[in-house]
């Protein structure tokens, strides 16, 4: 499903370059959840955008379902973003001049594949059916996240990537969350890609790798 | 009769036509063919209603000359024309025409400056087998920009002059210097006549329809002439013939006449014919004519003693025009066919016509020239 | 994807329909002061055109003197075989209606040259007496009833006030038989080698009337294209400031798959369609102004140059395009730096957003130079260019100099006073000041712009007024003028007046006409009598000039002549006449202000040597002022002639000059608007931001009206500095007003005077202004709800 080889990104900074990946391979089935974990700057986040078409990587092969995502140019890359992958960003990032119900249709029209009774379904799991007409100012966090959520899954992509999806939220509300998460791409059929520092929430995924110093390390201590 | 009367009216307007024909003439600023039939007719009528207060042309003509060279005022329309068969020194043959037209707005005398009635039209062409260029030009009278005087002979417009010398003891348009210019073209000719005009019809009166239309008719069908063309880059000396028409009316022309075919014959014989059929839409051609004796004593000619037979059509300006006639008087023993010299000599001028150098052959050789007129 | 794209972009507007509103009105009121004044133009050059152009096509061929040529002319043409055909133009009084006539003669007239009718059957009811004339209805509606007049016939072709006709019944009608004004002949026509001595073929048809009025409307367009540059001002920041809010989401759709490509279509479609709706609105506002305003415009140019323009409004598709095409330019010059950054967005923010302080700095130092390098071009182009072009070039690059220099100036002296400050909330208050500079010094350039014009050409106006005045008052020597029918009736009278008691000099006034140096020239035929050798303000001399003059050595021209053709005292002359050309030299010059036209100042005798046919129907009647009313009734009775005392005169001249300027000033007042809305429209699009920025302060213990008060003060204060900035560019704008702009456009040079309450009422108004646009988002300020502060507050973070 995700195939990540030999991926190296370097970022130019003030104290000159710096090398955040340096050679990662990763493999991910379909159907199948993976806990992306490590310290902060270990590079789980630029993975993630990597796989997700946000970047380019400087060396290395990424694909999804063997289609090659490194060397699309931005159009590709888009397009990638808009059909393939489904996003969940730790700032829920949604746009906030839409509604709920419109921002959990969003990503799927982009993609032209709206679905209004899979789009009901999802509200419905969400607990969101009844703040369809709220504006995203009028949330809490975690019902914001669970629109962002929903707005992932709504386009039914092959692979969702989750950028710390429970990270802006306290434990209980980020273990519901999680839970959903969980339930519906099990529920969707696709793959997940979860980046996150929680050893206890990578726990409730199939398989975790974990990052440090830009290389895939060993298998840390549960 | 020369120049074409219904030439005049513009083609539209011929259909709905009044009980009375009242030729008007017609500046360039109007677009004739744009101006819907049953509007001009009424134009027309209206004016119509004006036409008893133009002089009457009646018998016997009493014309008296050099008097009857110069404009007639009182009188619907006139005119000036000249026709000439020209031959160059290589033998190539060319026609050239100059013609003044002479046509008041409303009946009554002449008055000066601005305030003259009268309006001037004049066309000049010249012909050769391949090329025809004609032009014309308008003038208002009273200013000094067109006039005719009858002794001396002057008959003018814009730079256009037909000039008598003067010559003692001879008639005033026995000598004439006669110029024209337009696009591409020019001429300066000399003609002189020996014996004098010509009445036509009787004495000048030449009927025009079975019920009566009549107008005053003189020519002078004798000149020789000497002269120059310019046509395009060339300069071209010529010699030949020249007929020059005299014409004036009122009300010359009959309900139903279409339009006619003119013929002015010079014959190798030294003799002059001119024969006209006004073609009818109710009944059969009006024809008549007058044989003149190279003496210049003129016989009129009877409907009876003419046949005029169209043999070819050629396609001009969108018709079909008889470009080859047969024409038989057999009076005298005329039986000859006559050919245009160019079958394109169309006049595509506001009032649009065919005018061109004709060729005798078959029984009488000689020259001549044919106008047409309200051919569709 | 494109309906969501499209939603998504929509409903930021939905949500904020203040910024729309922005957007909207300054669009608005770009198009609509731009577009008015076009119409305006495009309304007074129809009328010209329409007076030059009702005979129109090819050359024409005129008399080398001016005068009208003798129709033995045109028939000695028409026989030398040139295809010209002549037509009559005059004046004439039909009762009490002044008709300019226009007589063509049909059979030789160029087809379509003129609107006379293409029916066949008309052509003897127009050219047989009494004929027929072609006349705008309205025209026809002011004649009814009017013995004299041919058959009358409404064309739409034919300008008010105006007969086409024959030639021969408008030679009956003006008593002319054997004159005709001009040929028309076929386009590369000359004048044959025998007329060469008297005719000639002029330019253009008739174009003097349009290239007279040019400065004048070059000005209207220059004020058009200020406010339509104050006016994107607005729309610029507008655009800018909703870009700026909108980022995060931008980025968001950039993240969730819409291309960089697609996400700048998206945003131009979306000005494009904003540029439409306030283009539309714009054009709406423009017809309204230029409704409101033509009639003013119309009386400027009759009193100005005789341009005769109705005072209706007909304007054509090609104006309505032309306006949505401006508004979509302006709105696309406006927006083009926010596209350009949204086609370069990535959809993941940049790891660390720069310091605004550094931004400002740049921004500063980027504008100083670029206001240098406007300076330095505008110094250029007082040193080097010559036309009046480079005048509003000159004028152009100084004012937006002057607007790029602003900031800078003001942040150097808020710093400047913020060291100065004592305490906590003062330091902050001038910090502040220069932060918010960076959104609000768009707005303040508007104000600068448009309070820089107001005291420039107001310092113009009443520069003009005071010198019109004075030498008006100079100039009207004589007591009583008068007009007579003709010169034989003028001469009965003066004879009658010279034996009245109380009359000192009745002095016969005549003029001739020619042309000089292409351009139309009058010769004033004056009688010499002290009234001119003392009262004629002359600007420059030889020595002794009325003597040289009255002796005829000599003649006076007056200052748009000298100017024009760069005459000085003593220089030669040689004017055409008649009978070749009249050598003589120049003794002095005399200002002329109003007259479009080169004049030349003779005596009668020397007038009418060249010019036999100059009638001296006006008379300057001298007399002891007791006499003047009785004077006055008496003349007044006499019939046909047109009798003015000095007060009347002076009167009419004070209402054409107030006229002239009612239009600059009406225009100067709304571009002082469109700035006070920009500046409006600028505090409250920020308003929002504003409320997070003074949420720490309430925090930190400042009460709400406290800070309202501030708020309200700190625009105030901003507006008054640019305000005080605006006075020497304002002066500025006065002597290029007065010493570039005002002789090349109307060859005359003003002295420029101060008019210092002027400038304060304009200070007060421009104080006024900033309080005005900063009490909504004060109040609003000051009536937040705590909880409103607390959140904009952790918002912020």
């Amino acid at each position: 499903m995700l195939e990540i080889r030999d991926i190296a990104k370097t970022y130019p900074t003030a104290q000159g370059p710096l090398a955040v990946l340096r050679g990662v391979s990763l493999d991910l089935a379909g159907g199948t959840s993976l806990a992306l974990t490590g310290e902060s700057g270990s590079g789980k986040s630029t993975l993630l955008h990597l796989a997700a078409g946000l970047e380019k990587a400087d060396s290395g092969h990424i694909a999804i379902d063997g289609a090659p995502v490194t060397g699309l140019d931005d159009a590709g890359r888009a397009r990638l973003r808009r059909e393939t992958v489904g996003i969940v960003f730790q700032q829920f990032n949604l746009i906030p001049s839409l509604d709920v119900g419109r921002n959990l249709a969003f990503q799927a029209r982009l993609a032209g594949r709206a679905d209004p009774d899979w789009q009901a379904v999802l509200a419905e799991r969400l607990g969101l059916a009844p703040l369809l007409a709220r504006y995203p100012e009028q949330l809490s966090g975690g019902q914001q996240q669970r629109v962002a959520i929903g707005r992932a899954l709504a386009a039914r992509p092959r692979l969702i990537l989750a950028d710390e999806p429970t990270g802006n939220l306290d434990e209980a509300t980020g273990d519901a969350v999680l839970d959903l998460l969980l339930a519906l791409v099990a529920e969707s059929g696709a793959a997940l890609l979860m980046v996150t520092h929680s050893a206890r929430l990578a726990a409730r995924l199939d398989a975790r790798a974990h990052l440090h110093a830009g290389r895939i390390g060993a298998e840390p201590v549960a | 009769m020369n120049a074409d009367m219904h030439m005049l009216i513009p083609p539209r307007l011929r259909r709905p036509r009044p009980p009375r024909v009242v030729m008007h003439m017609l500046i360039r600023t109007i677009l004739l063919l744009l101006l819907p039939a049953a509007a001009g007719a009424q134009g027309f009528a209206g004016l119509g209603t004006e036409a008893e207060d133009y002089l009457p042309v009646t018998a016997p003509a009493r014309l008296v000359f050099p008097r009857d060279h110069g404009p007639h005022p009182g009188f619907r329309i006139e005119w000036w024309y000249l026709t000439a068969n020209l031959t160059g020194p290589d033998g190539e043959e060319y026609g050239a025409q100059w013609t003044l037209f002479r046509q008041p707005l409303s009946p009554g005398p002449e008055r000066g400056g601005w305030d003259s009635p009268t309006v001037w039209m004049a066309h000049a062409a010249v012909t050769s087998a391949e090329t025809h260029l004609f032009a014309e030009t308008f003038a208002r009278g009273g200013i000094g920009q067109a006039g005719v005087t009858a002794e001396p002979f002057r008959a003018f417009i814009d730079d256009w002059s037909m000039t008598g010398a003067g010559r003692p003891g001879a008639d005033a348009l026995a000598d004439l210097a006669i110029h024209a210019a337009g696009d591409g073209f020019s001429y300066d000719l000399a003609a002189r006549a020996a014996p004098p005009p010509v009445p036509q019809g009787a004495d000048g009166f030449s009927v025009k329809s079975a019920s009566g239309q009549a107008s005053y008719y003189y020519s002078q069908p004798f000149y020789g002439v000497t002269g120059t063309l310019r046509l395009g880059p060339d300069t071209i000396p010529v010699t030949g013939t020249a007929w020059l028409d005299r014409e004036w009316s009122s009300q010359p022309l009959a309900s139903g006449q279409r339009g006619w075919d003119w013929f002015a014959l010079s014959l190798a014989s030294g003799a002059r014919v001119m024969l006209f059929a006004l073609r009818s839409e109710e009944a059969p051609a009006f024809l008549s004519g007058t044989w003149i004796a190279p003496d210049g004593a003129p016989t009129p000619l009877s409907p009876g003693e003419i046949r005029l037979t169209p043999l070819t059509e050629t396609r001009v300006a969108d018709r079909r025009l008889p470009t080859r006639w047969r024409i038989e008087v057999p009076r005298f023993g005329l039986d000859t066919t006559a050919e245009a010299l160019n079958p394109a000599a169309w006049m595509g001028t506001l009032y649009s016509y065919w005018e061109g150098p004709i060729r005798l052959d078959g029984g009488a050789t000689g020259r001549g020239y044919l106008e047409m007129t309200g051919y569709r | 994807m494109t309906a969501a794209l499209a939603q998504a972009l929509a409903s930021y507007w939905r949500r904020h329909p203040l910024e729309l509103a922005t957007l909207l009105v300054g669009l608005m009121v770009a198009t609509a002061l731009w577009s008015g004044v076009q119409a305006l133009n495009a309304e007074a050059r129809r009328s010209y055109a329409e007076a030059a152009g009702l005979v129109s096509g090819g050359a024409r061929i005129v008399a080398a003197d001016g005068q009208r040529l003798p129709l033995s002319d045109y028939v000695a043409l028409r026989r030398a075989g040139l295809r010209v055909s002549p037509v009559l133009e005059g004046e004439w009084r039909a009762g009490d209606v002044d008709l300019h006539l226009v007589g063509v003669e049909p059979m030789t007239l160029p087809r379509g040259a003129a609107p006379i009718g293409e029916e066949a059957a008309a052509l003897p009811a127009f050219v047989l007496p009494p004929g027929r004339a072609f006349a705008a209805p309205a025209t026809i509606a002011r004649l009814a009833g009017r013995p004299g007049l041919p058959e009358l016939v409404a064309s739409g072709q034919v300008p008010e006030g105006t007969l086409l006709l024959d030639i021969g019944r408008a030679a009956g009608l003006l008593g002319l038989p054997d004159r005709v004004s001009y040929l028309l002949a076929p386009a590369g026509t000359g004048v044959p080698p025998a007329f060469a001595d008297r005719l000639t073929v002029a330019e253009g048809p008739a174009d003097d009337l349009a290239r007279l009025t040019d400065s004048f409307h070059l000005n209207l367009t220059a004020f058009g294209f200020l406010s339509f540059l104050v006016g994107l001002i607005i729309v610029y920041a507008a655009i800018g400031l909703a870009f700026e809010r909108r980022r995060p989401m931008l980025r968001t759709l950039r993240a969730l798959g819409v291309p960089a490509r697609g996400l700048a279509l998206a945003l131009l479609a979306e000005i494009l369609a904003l540029a439409l709706l306030g283009g539309a609105a714009g054009m709406a506002g423009g017809y309204l102004m230029a409704a409101a305003l033509l009639p003013d415009v119309a009386a400027s140019l009759n009193g100005l140059y005789g341009a005769h323009v109705p005072g209706r409004l007909a304007l054509d598709p090609a104006w309505w395009l032309a306006g949505l095409g401006i508004a979509t330019f302006g709105a696309l010059a406006a927006a083009g730096d926010s596209l350009w950054r949204a086609f370069h967005l990535g959809p993941l923010a940049a790891a660390r957003p720069e310091a605004w302080l550094g931004a400002l700095r740049r921004r500063l130092v980027w504008q100083a130079g670029a206001a240098v390098l406007l300076c330095a071009l505008a110094l250029a182009l007082l040193l080097l260019g010559g036309s009046l072009l480079a005048g509003f070039a000159l004028m152009g690059a100084l004012l937006l100099g002057a607007a790029l220099l602003l900031p800078g100036l003001l942040a150097l002296v808020l710093a400047a006073l913020g060291r100065r400050a004592k305490g906590p909330v003062a330091h902050w208050l001038f910090a502040d000041g220069r932060q918010r500079l960076g959104g609000l010094s768009l707005a303040l350039m508007a104000l600068l712009l448009a309070l820089g014009v107001n005291v420039g050409v107001g310092t113009m106006v009443s520069s003009f007024r005071a010198t019109f005045l004075g030498w008006l008052d100079q100039r009207l020597g004589a007591e009583i003028y008068l007009s007579a029918p003709d010169g034989a009736a003028a001469e009965v009278i003066g004879a009658a007046l010279a034996t009245t008691p109380g009359v000192t000099a009745a002095l016969p006034i005549g003029a001739a006409r020619s042309r000089f140096a292409g351009a139309p020239l009058e010769i004033y035929a004056f009688t010499d009598d002290p009234l001119y050798r003392e009262g004629w303000p002359l600007l420059a001399a030889l020595d002794r000039p009325w003597d040289r003059v009255a002796a005829g050595d000599a003649v006076m021209v007056n200052e748009q002549m000298a100017r024009r053709a760069g005459l000085a005292p003593g220089d030669a002359l040689a004017i055409p006449t008649a009978t070749g050309a009249w050598e003589t030299r120049v003794a002095g010059v005399y200002s002329d202000y109003g007259n479009p036209e080169a004049q030349v100042l003779a005596p009668v005798a020397q007038v009418r040597a060249r010019w036999p046919e100059l009638e001296l129907r006006r008379l300057a009647v001298r007399a002891d002022p007791a006499s003047v009313p009785a004077l006055l009734a008496d003349l007044r009775g006499r019939e046909g002639v047109d009798v003015t005392d000095r007060a009347g005169l002076r009167a009419s001249a004070e209402r054409v000059f107030e006229k002239t300027f009612a239009v600059t000033l009406a225009l100067n007042t709304l571009t002082l608007i469109v700035a006070g809305i920009a500046l409006l429209t600028g505090l409250l699009t920020l308003a929002e931001q504003r409320l997070g920025q003074l949420a720490p302060l309430w925090a930190l213990g400042l009460t709400r009206r406290r800070l309202a008060a501030i708020e309200l003060g700190q625009a105030v204060a901003l507006a008054g500095l640019t305000a005080l900035a605006a006075l020497p560019l304002g002066l500025a704008v006065a002597w290029v007003l007065t010493e570039v702009i005002n002789p090349r456009a109307f060859g005359w040079r003003l002295p420029l005077l101060l008019f210092p309450l002027d400038w304060a009422r304009l200070f007060l108004f421009a104080l006024a202004t900033g309080a005005l646009a900063a009490l909504w988002p004060a109040l609003r300020l000051a009536r937040a709800a705590p909880a409103d502060l607390i959140r904009r507050f952790s918002d912020e973070r």
